[in-house]
């Protein structure tokens, strides 16, 4: 299976549901989207990534009901330099989504998906612990791999493999 | 606002909810049923559990940070000591992701013998929580009729892959080596046995009066809760959550097998019990119907810059050794892109996201570890419930440290 | 008899029955290892000595030479008191076990038990309320567990010592119980009492033990609160090793652990041996006629070995096959099942008994 170059243009992909459901439910939401290896991604705006997960997920198009995976990329020396990365999961049309939020490397924060998926609570933890992106409502915000008083975020590209000397 | 957000607010360790009444226990993280290094702070009333909340970390290799310095192919050796009791199940979620990545597809032989063996994977581990989860309810026996069992499976996989735990056998784009003469035989012999060896675990175990007050009504999880604590696997089946990803968004070839899904809907540690039990049967049927369906053929992919050459041929040939010269010192390329690997680990969701920015090394991988979600539910289980039903949750969600921590 | 004889008398009686129990109690760990070990697909000890006969030599040799730790924290005089009080509980309720019949040897007569001595008459007697000196011995023994799981200073070690008060007191109750109809048909407390009164036979072939006379219900009780009273797989709670780490002992290392464990396959044995003298007609078995009377003398220690061992060994097998109860499903059972039947099997003997007479 040869790969196929990716679909980035909006007008393209307009009738998937997500980009559908976000277009008309939270217009201006979706910054930007992307089709590549059968796998779909989406821009959203960081301040209206919860409103635009809670449609995701409660609107009948989509039903994203799980979540299952949050994580984050660091693309030093890009500015917005964090990617947050949810990956989203519907039960009924057995299909993924990656959702995804870029961050200021200054001051990275963002809000937490816990209130709607408390399970995402240690997968937030482990974010900030390693890349240090704060998640606003979060219920126990510590890192959770590390030493609490462990000094840096690892997963940062700036943080060298073998740790501080 | 969800309920079971509870269970993860933040209180400070030190103090008790219950007052004077209440006492704090440490469990781990060194005791013998944390499975592991896994470290729960238990507010206890006499045997009431208060509260719970599992500390981890204790197992940090910081895997993720390491693979970003390694080789595309490198990266495998990591992925078995993640999930040391599933190693192929992590093999091939890995491998599965970068093939994915490069848009490679492996022939026909390689791809039954990764079914076949992830299936032998799954009950290899099954096996361990199997054994582990009746030890701690004092069931010893079945504990070691358990490893009688496993220990056959690594014998087969050091047939395989010269290793008994830590496999690395499959490999991007295919498989390491062949298959070793003599394997299929063993492996046959193993699946006419291992039928009758399930029924004695279950005579010692599904209708015995003990386990079952044991197991019924402990540690309930309702599947609404299972949803918002991201739980996966049998721990989520368990709760009559019907998902499987071997089914429902099949990978490397499970399209082409027969299997049941089991399901339970009461979502307490007997349903768990029993949901993995049968998962047993059904992964065995799966790996007579792979060893029935093995073709002949080449196992590796003809993509003479990312697979490795066969030996012969790289002492023979000069382009075969030039390749193999390449592959080895640089890696190979991967185009830029991202993909998003999910499998039905033993445990299950695992999943591999790996972001490449075209050179040899991958520029992130994450992995969704899914001891580390099902870790969610250690609070809703157990809190209102006894000490020793703690011992029954923790062994009932069959987590594995390497898993959580990385 | 004179003083001195039967001071002689007496220490020869301790020196052989201690030494005795003692060799039991470290070949039952032995048996056990070995029983459990075959059933669970290995071999159990096989490298010291011959069949590992050697080990519990071994075992002995390593717990006196381990180093003997006294954790910072404990409460000193009492955490060590009691693994000895444990131990010295455990040990002494065997005075009182009749172990086989009168033995006469150069010119003196006596019974084969500690507190047995032969009257005037030239028949057997000891106290007259032995099962109430052995069941009062045994339940002290909890004070060794508690104080342990107290003096320790750790919680889990107070958790076990809790659960282990809880457990054997309330096990306690049934045990006492079940035994009553046997004291109702045997009219008599004393233990050689008991076993004399199933010394007879039904057509010379069926021992009339009191089992096979109506008690098989009290025979349940009295082993199911038996394996509460010992700690054992399923109740083996106290230290349910893979919830409380080890419960009252996790503390206790090298000789004072030894004690402790001592006492736990002492206390095996004590109950074995008291279930035999209620139920099984004690060290009274068929008699084998055409064997030497030399041979024949030896037989009642031989039926007694042979019933004791069959304790052992049902013991070990359930150790082998059942998981462990939970702390209130224990509490239930004890008192919502075992209590009123062993009432029920109370009353129903006491009926009979009257009835008959």
């Amino acid at each position: 299976m040869p790969l196929e170059p990716a679909i980035t243009d909006l007008e393209q992909l307009k009738d998937r549901p997500a980009v559908a459901a976000l277009e008309a439910g939270l217009p201006g939401a979706l910054q930007a989207a992307k089709f590549d290896r059968s796998e779909l991604t989406l821009w959203i705006d960081p301040l209206k990534i919860i409103p635009a997960l809670t449609l995701l997920r409660d609107s009948a198009a989509t039903s994203y009901k799980s979540l299952a995976d949050v994580t984050a990329v660091d693309w030093l020396p890009a500015e917005p330099r964090f990617e947050v990365v949810y990956s989203l999961l519907s039960y009924e049309r057995r299909e993924r989504l990656r959702v995804k939020v870029k961050v200021s490397g200054n001051d990275p924060y963002i809000e937490s998906a816990t209130v709607l998926w408390p399970g995402a609570s240690p997968f937030e933890r482990e974010i900030f612990d390693l890349f240090g992106i704060r998640f606003l409502g979060h219920p126990d915000l510590r890192r959770i791999l590390l030493p609490d008083d462990w000094e840096g975020h690892p997963l940062r590209k700036d943080y060298p493999v073998e740790g501080y000397r | 606002m969800p309920a079971t957000l509870d269970y993860f607010r933040a209180i400070p360790v030190v103090e008790t909810i219950g007052g004077d009444r209440t006492m704090v226990l440490n469990m781990g993280p060194q005791h013998p049923s944390t499975h592991g290094v896994l470290r729960l702070v238990v507010e206890i009333d006499g045997e009431t559990v208060v509260r719970i909340r599992p500390d981890i970390g204790y197992l940090h290799t910081g895997i993720e940070k390491t693979c970003e310095a390694k080789f595309y192919q490198q990266v495998i050796p990591m992925t078995d000591r993640i999930d040391y009791l599933a190693p192929m199940a992590n093999n091939l979620a890995y491998v599965l992701a970068v093939e994915k990545l490069l848009g490679l597809e492996v022939p026909p032989r390689a791809m039954w013998i990764r079914l076949m063996l992830s299936e032998l994977t799954r009950i290899s581990s099954h096996l361990v929580w199997l054994g582990t989860h009746a030890m701690d309810i004092g069931a010893m026996t079945v504990f070691l009729y358990c490893f009688r069992e496993r220990e056959e499976i690594l014998k087969m996989y050091e047939m395989v892959a010269g290793q008994r735990m830590m496999t690395s056998y499959f490999r991007v784009g295919g498989l390491s080596m062949n298959l070793p003469l003599g394997f299929l035989d063993y492996l046959k012999n193993f699946t006419n046995y291992f039928p009758a060896r399930i029924e004695q675990y279950s005579d010692l175990l599904t209708s015995n009066p003990i386990w079952m007050v044991r197991t019924k009504g402990v540690a309930k999880i309702s599947k609404e809760d299972a949803m918002e604590l991201m739980l996966t696997g049998p721990t989520a089946r368990a709760s009559g959550i019907d998902w499987d990803l071997r089914r429902d968004m099949p990978y490397g070839g499970y399209e082409n097998l027969e299997f049941k899904v089991p399901l339970a809907t009461e979502g307490d540690v007997y349903a768990r019990y029993m949901v993995r039990m049968e998962e047993l049967r059904q992964s065995l049927g799966m790996v007579k119907q792979a060893m029935a369906n093995l073709p002949d053929g080449p196992i590796k992919a003809d993509a003479p810059k990312i697979v490795l050459p066969d030996r012969e041929k790289m002492k023979t040939q000069m382009e075969s050794l030039i390749h193999h010269f390449k592959i080895v010192t640089e890696g190979f390329n991967v185009p830029e892109g991202e993909v998003y690997q999910g499998i039905e680990s033993p445990r299950g969701e695992m999943g591999y996201y790996v972001v490449s920015d075209g050179t040899a090394k991958p520029y992130r991988v994450h992995m969704r570890a899914p001891s580390f979600a099902n870790l969610n539910a250690i609070g809703p289980m157990c809190e209102g419930n006894l000490l020793a039903d703690v011992v029954a949750a923790i062994g009932s969600i069959d987590i594995i440290l390497g898993d959580v921590d990385r | 008899m004179s003083a001195l004889t039967f001071l002689i008398v007496a220490l020869i009686k301790i020196a052989i029955t201690l030494g005795v129990l003692l060799t039991v109690v470290a070949y039952t760990v032995w048996l056990e290892r070995k029983v459990v070990g075959r059933m669970q697909n290995r071999w159990g000890p096989s490298r010291v000595g011959p069949f590992g006969l050697l080990q519990p030599l071994a075992d002995g040799i390593k717990f006196l030479l381990k180093e003997d730790l006294t954790p910072p924290y404990v409460e000193k005089n009492i955490y060590l008191l009691a693994p000895g009080l444990a131990l010295i509980m455990a040990l002494t309720s065997i005075a009182l076990v009749p172990i086989g019949p009168v033995i006469h040897l150069f010119g003196i007569s006596t019974p084969v038990q500690i507190t047995g001595v032969v009257d005037a008459a030239g028949q057997p007697s000891d106290i007259n309320v032995g099962l109430l000196i052995v069941l009062g011995i045994t339940s002290l023994g909890v004070y060794g567990i508690a104080l342990a799981g107290w003096s320790s200073n750790s919680k889990y070690s107070l958790l076990g010592s809790l659960r282990a008060s809880a457990q054997m007191v309330s096990y306690e109750v049934s045990l006492g119980l079940s035994l009553v109809g046997v004291l109702l048909m045997s009219s008599t407390l004393s233990l050689s009492g008991i076993v004399h009164a199933q010394q007879s036979t039904w057509f010379g072939v069926i021992p009339q033990w009191f089992l096979f006379r109506g008690q098989f219900v009290a025979f349940f009780i009295y082993m199911i609160a038996a394996f509460a009273e010992t700690n054992r797989i399923p109740f083996d709670l106290p230290e349910a090793e893979t919830e409380l780490v080890a419960g009252y002992h996790t503390e206790y290392s090298a000789m004072k652990f030894a004690m402790f464990f001592m006492a736990e396959y002492a206390n095996m044995v004590t109950v074995a041996c008291i279930a035999s003298v209620m139920f099984l007609g004690g060290w009274t078995g068929p008699t084998i006629s055409f064997l030497p009377l030399a041979v024949q003398a030896f037989l009642p220690l031989v039926w007694f070995t042979a019933k004791i061992f069959f304790f052992l060994f049902l013991y070990i097998w359930i150790r082998g096959t059942l998981p462990r109860f939970r702390y209130d499903q224990l509490m239930a059972f004890g008192w919502k099942f075992l209590f009123p039947l062993a009432l029920a099997n109370v009353i129903v003997t006491a009926f009979f008994v009257a009835w008959r007479a």
